[in-house]
This record gives structure tokens, C-alpha cells and sequence, in this order.
């Protein structure tokens, strides 16, 4: 289905007078802004944007839709990212008005409902997590790991301990050590071991009295849990250091084992996948901080405070980092989190994880025959295949094999991560598919291993363009139209 | 339970191919000491039904600007959002899809970035803008980083008074363990003039931050700010209002090197602070140390125009602890709402919703100091917002809490960020606010200030 809507782009397709009149009649006398406003700072015209009528724009965008894969939609496999159902449910009473239109400058008073649910949010996260207190601030994961961060530098500095070293192992996510650099801290690499663990003797080695955090991601990226995780706290402990634990695969887990009991101090939630709030195309998602008793001081301002005759925030808090972010937090994620978290309950979040865990294995199993699993043969909620005997065999690549697949009409995996597997397809099914849909991912799989190199090597065939020349766009950057943009 | 499509049947089948008796034995290598024993102490769960009441109670003990009449401000805004902005963001298409990992099934997404970051650089007047960050305060911060990393030996910033108090604390916040100076300028007129901030550039400042308009609604000469910040050698940053880009001049145009911007305002509800957008947008040279995503277009292997994320190796996936931030995500979402809102509105929209929050606010601090005991704070000319103070900080909390009964947000009491400003009230109009609101708020200040003094309840 092709038709100039989505192919143009809105200045291609703009044509002067032809925007809506959204605005009302001024309704209070109406002066020419060079009565109010000094003529040197007024700009002759506004600015270039384009000018489409209503019935234009819907149409270029709802057609743009149509050139994107997504949960609603499709098998979403995309490891690390637990794409799973986004619940009705939740946006309806995200987008409830007495939510929505609520000004983040309002009297307390006036906001009494909305503090409450977020204060009991911050309550069941902190269950959750098997700490003491929660901020909800952070806008995202990778600013929970900073807030932590930084929180880590505030509890040092306040304990004038000078302490300069964020230890994250090698499978970690990329915004583990662009965290700990952001926030002022020397990021150190720590191996895996064969069977993808934390390789303890390599953190011994550098472990030290300069180790400020280690970060843990458990499960971690290989979708294993590391049954270390005990012992790799104490060891951190034992020199001083602290432990935060990035939540991003919460999903495996919820009920079933908590960060704080496995000794961790710190840990973000990504509410956006554990919590099913949609994933909006990239954001916006939101990363709730958990900390321990020790740590409490030190997080952001403000915090919600529950006092007799109501919910307040509370800006007193001198040890606090300060401010990660304008106003509160993204209150429209955290509502959604909220609508998930009562709608499963305890049992029901439980639930979620053992299916997670059960989809996984299964798919696991019948993919592994086709592409092997090194780390292998059991998983959380994800896994690791590798193509690289496809590579050496056959000369087709994780990236053939993920365009394949979308020909399929699978979403691929995620690929090239972790990237201490060579080739890697990272899946991640979430609780939310049927047998059916792993069965036909699975066989898509194998029916690929029997298609020829040179059909691999051009996939995807059946997608709205084929490959991108990304070299291209990286060593000429057009990141805008112009009225000479090339429009083929 | 919900959302579980397996069968009893499907469990059985899948454990068996699995190999195990049971989902537990799934977990059985976590050690104990670290197994969770008991059952996580949360609500009971709900039935969708009995949700959707739970939150239709807890919203009902809200009142939101629905049900009041807002003049509040401070970054965040009852602007109009058409209807076709909340339509088209609730496409499954878009808001269910993830980060464009794999261009050949994301080109709606892409596109919407490409035109999204056009359609910034046509607001701003500038070369690039990124495909968005989390909200105005941190991509304020992002931009002073930038300026930062951008110019070797150069540490200190200049930060105004009159740029947003939650900015500056963030900006706090993310330099706390950076080797920075951030030194703060006073603006007790309300805005910085040229010639006192010409003194404390020197050969060291890195940058200075220019809110435009600024925090208290006046509007600075950003003009001559950024001339004297060129010829002593230190970047511009402009935290720009993007509605005011409809009658005032693009930063771009004044020579502004960095613009961050806060997006909420381009057809982004309030939700009581986010999720909100941030803008960031820059000058050519700096392109390549900007934070975030960015779509950059390109062909495919049939010569097809198409769009990918490009120049990657800034960001953490690629460079790690050598990126240019650790942020990963855009606020995708909140982007398209802001393309559709400004392909929507267009120039003349812009400039029409631009003139009204000006005259609104112009006829507004008429009719609020006229016989309420009220007086502007500032002489400085002003956009859509600015300060009212009192004749003491009791009477300013007495009027904002009557206004609060008669049902009014009567502006946010400033004397929380500034202890000079006591008495002082920053209120906000948008086109949104119409003249018999405007009036009955004066009418409700004047007859606030006949009365005799009630009992003092703290606004806040």
C-alpha cells in the first residue's frame, strides 16, 4: 500500500493557506505587539513551518503509522525491551481528566487524590524491590541510574570517603558506564565468566577502596540469574563499596526474588516494561529509584510526604541530591504502572514472571536446535542465540536473519547485544504471546535456515523499503528538509 | 491474573518440551537465601471495572485546571491541544512500537523524527535539533554540558535568576560532581541587563544561559546578551519559549549557539509535570556532541528516500562511558505530538495564539492592578506571563486563597525560590483564558482586599 501521504513529507506536502483556524477571535482589545514588545526583539514573519489543513495531517500521520511495526500489531520479540501488551485499561484511567489537567504549580490541596496514588506506588515499589524508600522522579531508566549515581557520590561525600570507581560488568547495557561518567565517576569493566556470571575473581581484582558502586543487572543481559548475587554482595560490601541493581529485567522476577534481599542498596524499575506503560515509540518511560534506609537522605527533592490531614511535598531534605528533572516525575507512565500493579496484585505479578520465564524456556527449546543458545539451555525471561555458525557456515548474519524475519511479520530480536556474544539475537518474548505465536516464530526460524544466502542477504523483501545505506546517512547527515532536499 | 493467553493445555504441553515438571522448578537454581518466601504485602488486584472506579475516585479528589480557571505558569501550560493531536498519538501503531532498532519497519516512526527535528530548526532558526529529551530543565543542562565539552579550559557558567529556579537546581544537580563554576547573576530588575553582564564574561565563562521569555515572563534583550557573550568569547544558551516563536525573534537569528526548549506547551497535556519534552537544538559546529537520537535521511537499496538514526557513535549503546550522554530514550511520543501540533497550527497559528496570550496578558496585569492593591513587580515588557506583588506577603497568600475559593489557580507565590520576592505572584495567560475570567479574578482580588483578614491558611 503506497500513496504519497507517508512517502512526502509535511513541507512537501504543505501548501500555503490552507491551515486550520484553531484559535478564537481575541476577545479583549487588540494591540499590534510592537505597542508592548521593543520592535528589535519582534520577528517580521513567523516562523517557516508548513501549512496543511486538518484532513492532510491526519492522513500523513495515520499513514506513517502504518509504516511502523508494533505490539498492537505484531510478535514484538525485542530482547531487553519486554514488549509486552500495553493494557487498555491503564491509558483510559491515565487519561482520566482529574489527572491530566492538573498543573504541577497547584495547591496540594487540590491534589490530594493523585498524591495518594502516587505515594502508595512508591509503597508497592518499594515491596517490590524489598527496600525502604522510592523517588519516582526519574524520567527514564538511564536516569535512575544516574540519580543513583550521583546519589552514591552524595552518601560518600557525606561519609568523606573519597571514592572514584563505578565497577559494571562487560554484558552490561550502555548506559550503565555512560551513567557512572555522567555522573563524575570512572567506569571500570568487569568479565563474565564462561557460564555468563559475574567472574568473581576478576571484581576481587578490582575491587578496592576506590570502588564506589557496582552495578548488577540480574537477571542480566545473557537473560541469566546470577546465582552469585549474594556473594557479589558481600564482596562489594566488604570493601566499602555499594551495590545498585539495574531493574531492567524485573520482569523475570517480580515476587519471586527481591533486589534488596540479594543485598543490592539501590535499584531502578522501568515501569515502561516491567509495568507494561507503552514504549511510545522510544519513550517517554519513567525509572523509579528504590533505595535502603541509609540511602534515603539523598534522594531527590521533593518527596511525598503522608501527614495527618494529608499529602504534602516535602522540600527539607539537606542531604538530598536536589532536582533531577522539572516539576515531579512522568506522572501519565507512573499513573499506568499504577492501573498494572492493582490490576494483578500479588499473585498476579507473580504470575507474569513465571509465564515470562515459561515463554522464554519454551521458545528456547525450539529454537536452539536451529540457533544455538551458548549460554544455554535454560533462561529467564530472555535469551541469547548466536549465529555465528550461520557466519562461518553459510556467510549469513544475526542481521540477515533478523530482516528475515520481518518479512515473517516478526518484529526481529534484538542484535550485536550483548556484546560478549558473538552474532547475538537477543529474544525476549514477554508473557503476553501465545504457544501459537512462539510455534510460528520458531518455525519462521527454521524455515529461514532453508532459504538461499543471496534471498538472506537482500531480506526484508515484503517491508515498506529495503535496506538503508546507514554509512551513507552517518557520512552525509541530512537531519532536516530543505526546499533542496532530495526527494526520491 | 490478566493478560496470560496460555492454557492450562499450553502449560502442560510447553513444560514438557521444556523438560520440567513444573514452572517452579523454572527457578529452582536461585539460591534460597536470596528466594523470596513470602508473598509481596500490595493490594488486593482489581477487576478492570472496579480500576476504573478506584482511579475515577482518586482523580475526583483532584481539581484540575478543568475544573478551575488556571493562570499558572512556571514551565508549564493550559495551552489548546486540537483533537487531532491526542488522535493521532493514540495510533497503536505509534504508541506501542519502540526505538527504530530495525529502519525498515519503523520508516513512520523515523519520518515523524526527520520532520519533528525540521520542524524545530524552522521554530528556533538553527541548523540541528536532536529528536528530543526529557523536559526543559534537563536539556537546559544537556546544552550547558555541550557548551562545556565544546570549548577545553573553559568552566565557568553563567546562570541568571531570571532562568527557571527548577532549572538552575537541575543544572545543579547534574554538575555536582563535574568541575564547573556556576556562578549566578542577580536580576533584581527582573531581567539581566547587557551591560552588568558584559563584566562577569570573561575569558574563562564557557557559557551563559538566557531564558527567553524569562522565568517571570519579562522578555530579555537577548539581542545585545548574546552579542556580549560572542565578543567575550563564551557560547549562547537560549531557553526559548517555542509559542513565543510566534511574534518574537528566532534565537537562531540573534546568533543563539545552543537552544533548549521545554515542549510542553506544543500539544502536550499537563499532567501534573510530565511526561513533558525536551527541545535541544544547535549551531552546525556542535552537531556532533549533541545527546540523544537524531533520524538522518538517506536512500535504500533500490534508491528509495528513507530515514534511520544516524551518527550513533555519540550515543551510550555504541560509545558507552565515552557518549555524549547516558540517555537513551526521546520522549518519542511527546515529539509526534509536537510535529502534529505544529503541522496543525502552522505559521499563522502560531503567530495567532501568540498575539492572543499577549494581548490576554497585557489586558489581564491591567485589570489585576487596577484597585486590587496589586502592582507589577517589573517594568520590563512581558509575553504571556509575569509578577504581581502584593502589599505583604500575608496579603498576597490571603488573595491567592480567596481567589483558590472563588475558584481560581491564582499564580504560583515565588517567595519559595526568591526570599526577596515574598509577596510576589508569577501568573500565567494563555490563549485558553478569556476576558469574563480575567475580570472576575480582578473583581474577586478587589473585593479580597476590602475584606478584613482571614484566618491564614498556607497556599501551598
Amino acid at each position: 500500500m503506497k500513496n504519497r501521504y507517508a512517502t512526502q513529507l509535511l513541507f512537501e506536502l504543505s501548501k500555503p493557506g490552507t491551515a486550520e483556524e484553531i484559535f478564537p477571535d481575541c476577545d479583549v482589545p487588540e494591540d499590534p505587539p510592537e505597542s508592548f514588545l521593543p520592535k528589535e526583539l519582534l520577528a517580521p514573519e513567523p516562523p517557516p513551518l508548513p501549512e496543511l489543513s486538518e484532513p492532510e495531517v491526519i492522513r500523513h500521520f495515520i499513514n506513517l503509522s502504518q509504516r511502523n511495526m508494533s505490539v498492537d500489531t505484531h510478535f514484538y520479540p525485542l530482547g531487553s525491551c519486554t514488549m509486552k501488551y500495553n493494557p487498555k485499561r491503564n491509558d483510559r484511567a491515565a487519561n482520566l481528566p482529574g489527572f491530566v489537567n492538573l498543573h504541577p504549580y497547584q495547591p496540594a490541596a487540590t491534589v490530594q487524590g493523585l498524591l495518594e496514588c502516587l505515594h502508595t506506588l512508591e509503597g508497592m515499589l518499594a515491596e517490590i524491590a524489598g527496600m525502604d524508600a522510592v523517588t519516582l522522579q526519574p524520567a527514564a531508566g538511564a536516569q535512575g541510574e544516574l540519580t543513583a549515581l550521583l546519589m552514591a557520590a552524595a552518601y560518600f561525600r557525606d561519609r568523606r570517603e573519597h571514592r572514584t570507581n563505578v565497577l559494571i560488568p562487560d554484558a552490561a547495557h550502555g548506559t550503565n558506564p555512560a551513567s557512572a561518567a555522567m555522573a563524575g565517576f570512572h567506569a571500570v569493566e568487569v568479565r563474565s565468566d564462561p557460564r555468563g556470571m559475574v567472574d568473581l575473581e576478576d571484581l576481587a581484582a578490582k575491587l578496592d577502596a576506590r570502588t564506589a558502586v557496582f552495578m548488577i543487572t540480574n537477571p542480566n543481559t545473557l537473560g541469566l540469574f546470577d546465582v552469585n548475587i549474594r556473594r557479589v554482595a558481600d564482596m562489594v560490601h566488604a570493601a566499602g563499596g555499594l551495590v545498585y541493581l539495574d531493574g531492567a529485567n524485573m520482569n523475570a522476577v517480580l515476587g519471586i526474588v527481591r533486589p534488596g534481599d540479594c543485598g543490592a542498596d539501590m535499584m531502578h524499575f522501568n515501569p515502561h516494561k516491567t509495568f507494561s506503560g507503552p514504549h511510545g515509540g522510544g519513550g517517554p518511560g519513567a525509572g523509579p529509584v528504590a533505595v535502603k534506609r541509609h540511602l534515603a537522605d539523598f534522594l531527590p527533592v521533593p518527596r511525598i510526604l503522608a501527614r495527618q490531614g494529608g499529602f504534602a511535598l516535602d522540600y527539607d531534605r539537606p542531604k538530598s541530591i536536589g532536582r533531577m528533572r522539572s516539576f515531579y516525575g512522568n506522572i501519565g507512565v507512573l499513573l499506568r504502572a499504577y492501573a498494572y500493579i492493582r490490576t494483578q496484585g500479588a499473585e498476579g505479578l507473580r504470575l507474569v514472571s513465571e509465564r515470562a520465564v515459561l515463554n522464554a524456556n519454551y521458545l528456547l527449546q525450539r529454537v536452539r536446535h536451529i540457533l544455538p543458545v551458548p549460554h544455554g539451555p535454560r533462561c529467564m525471561h530472555e535469551f541469547v542465540a548466536s549465529a555465528m555458525k550461520w557466519k562461518a557456515a553459510r556467510n549469513v548474519s544475526a542481521m540477515d536473519v533478523a530482516k528475515r524475519l520481518l518479512d515473517y511479520g516478526f518484529h526481529a530480536p534484538t542484535v550485536y547485544f550483548p556484546l560478549i556474544v558473538r552474532d547475538a539475537l537477543m529474544v525476549e518474548p514477554t508473557e503476553t504471546e501465545t504457544k501459537e505465536t512462539l510455534d510460528s516464530f520458531a518455525e519462521a526460524l527454521f524455515r529461514i535456515t532453508e532459504e538461499p544466502e543471496e534471498l538472506l542477504h537482500e531480506a526484508p523483501h515484503t517491508t515498506p523499503i529495503s535496506r538503508p545505506d546507514e554509512v551513507r546517512a552517518a557520512r552525509n547527515p541530512i537531519l532536516k528538509w530543505t526546499p533542496n532536499t532530495d526527494s526520491a | 491474573m490478566a493478560y496470560l493467553p496460555q492454557s492450562e493445555d499450553d502449560i502442560q504441553r510447553m513444560l514438557e518440551a521444556v523438560g520440567v515438571a513444573a514452572v517452579d522448578d523454572l527457578f529452582s537454581h536461585i539460591p534460597p537465601e536470596v528466594r523470596f518466601g513470602g508473598r509481596l504485602n500490595l493490594p488486593a488486584s482489581l477487576s478492570e471495572a472496579a480500576l476504573q472506579q478506584h482511579m475515577e475516585s482518586l482523580a475526583a479528589r483532584n481539581t484540575g485546571t478543568d475544573r478551575s480557571v488556571s493562570f499558572l505558569g512556571g514551565g508549564c501550560y493550559d495551552h489548546f491541544i486540537p483533537a487531532v493531536v491526542d488522535f493521532v498519538a493514540s495510533r497503536s501503531e505509534f504508541y506501542t512500537s519502540y526505538t527504530p532498532y530495525q529502519p525498515e519497519v519503523s520508516q513512520g516512526n523515523l519520518q515523524a523524527l526527520f520532520e519533528y527535528q525540521t520542524l524545530i530548526t524552522q521554530l528556533f532558526g538553527m541548523d540541528a535539533s536532536n529528536a528530543g529529551l526529557y523536559d526543559g530543565a534537563t536539556a537546559t543542562a544537556e546544552a550547558v554540558l555541550m557548551a562545556i565539552a565544546a570549548q577545553s579550559g573553559k568552566r565557568k557558567v553563567l546562570i541568571p535568576e531570571s532562568l527557571h529556579p527548577e532549572y538552575r537546581q537541575v543544572l545543579r544537580t547534574y554538575t555536582a560532581n563535574v568541575d564547573v563554576t556556576i556562578s549566578t547573576l542577580a536580576t533584581p530588575r527582573g531581567r539581566l541587563e547587557p551591560e552588568t553582564v558584559a563584566k562577569q564574561l570573561d575569558a574563562k565563562t564557557a557559557c551563559i544561559v538566557i531564558q527567553q521569555p524569562n522565568f517571570f515572563g519579562c522578555v530579555e534583550p537577548v539581542d545585545a546578551l548574546i552579542r556580549a557573550a560572542h565578543e567575550a568569547g563564551a557560547l549562547a544558551v537560549v531557553v526559548a519559549d517555542p509559542i513565543s516563536m510566534g511574534v518574537l525573534k528566532r534565537p537562531g537569528d540573534l546568533g543563539a549557539d545552543l537552544v533548549a526548549a521545554e515542549g510542553q506547551s506544543l500539544g502536550i497535556p499537563q499532567q501534573w509535570g510530565g511526561p513533558f519534552l525536551g527541545i535541544l537544538a544547535c549551531r552546525e559546529p556542535f552537531l556532533r556532541r549533541m545527546p540523544g537520537r537524531i533520524a538522518g535521511q538517506t536512500t535504500d537499496r533500490n534508491g528509495r528516500r528513507c530515514w534511520v538514526l544516524t551518527l550513533q557513535t555519540r550515543e551510550q549503546h555504541i560509545r558507552r562511558e565515552k557518549a555524549t550522554s547516558n540517555i537513551c530514550t526521546n520522549q518519542h511520543l511527546m515529539a509526534v505530538r509536537a510535529s502534529v501540533y505544529l503541522a496543525l497550527v502552522g505559521p499563522h497559528g502560531l503567530r495567532r495564539v501568540a498575539h492572543l496570550c499577549l494581548n490576554k496578558a497585557r489586558y489581564a496585569a491591567k485589570a489585576w492592578t487596577d484597585g486590587t492593591g496589586l502592582r507589577l513587580a517589573f517594568d520590563a515588557p512581558f509575553f504571556k506571563e509575569f509578577v504581581l506583588r502584593a502589599e505583604s506577603e500575608t496579603e498576597a497568600a490571603r488573595l491567592q486563597e480567596r481567589a483558590l475559593e472563588a475558584g481560581f489557580f491564582a499564580g504560583t507565590a515565588l517567595g519559595q525560590w526568591y526570599p526577596e520576592l515574598q509577596d510576589a505572584i508569577l501568573l500565567a495567560v494563555t490563549e485558553q483564558r478569556n476576558r469574563e475570567q480575567i475580570d472576575a479574578l480582578a473583581h474577586c482580588f478587589a473585593c479580597g482586599r476590602l475584606r478584613s483578614p482571614a484566618p491564614q491558611h498556607a497556599a501551598r
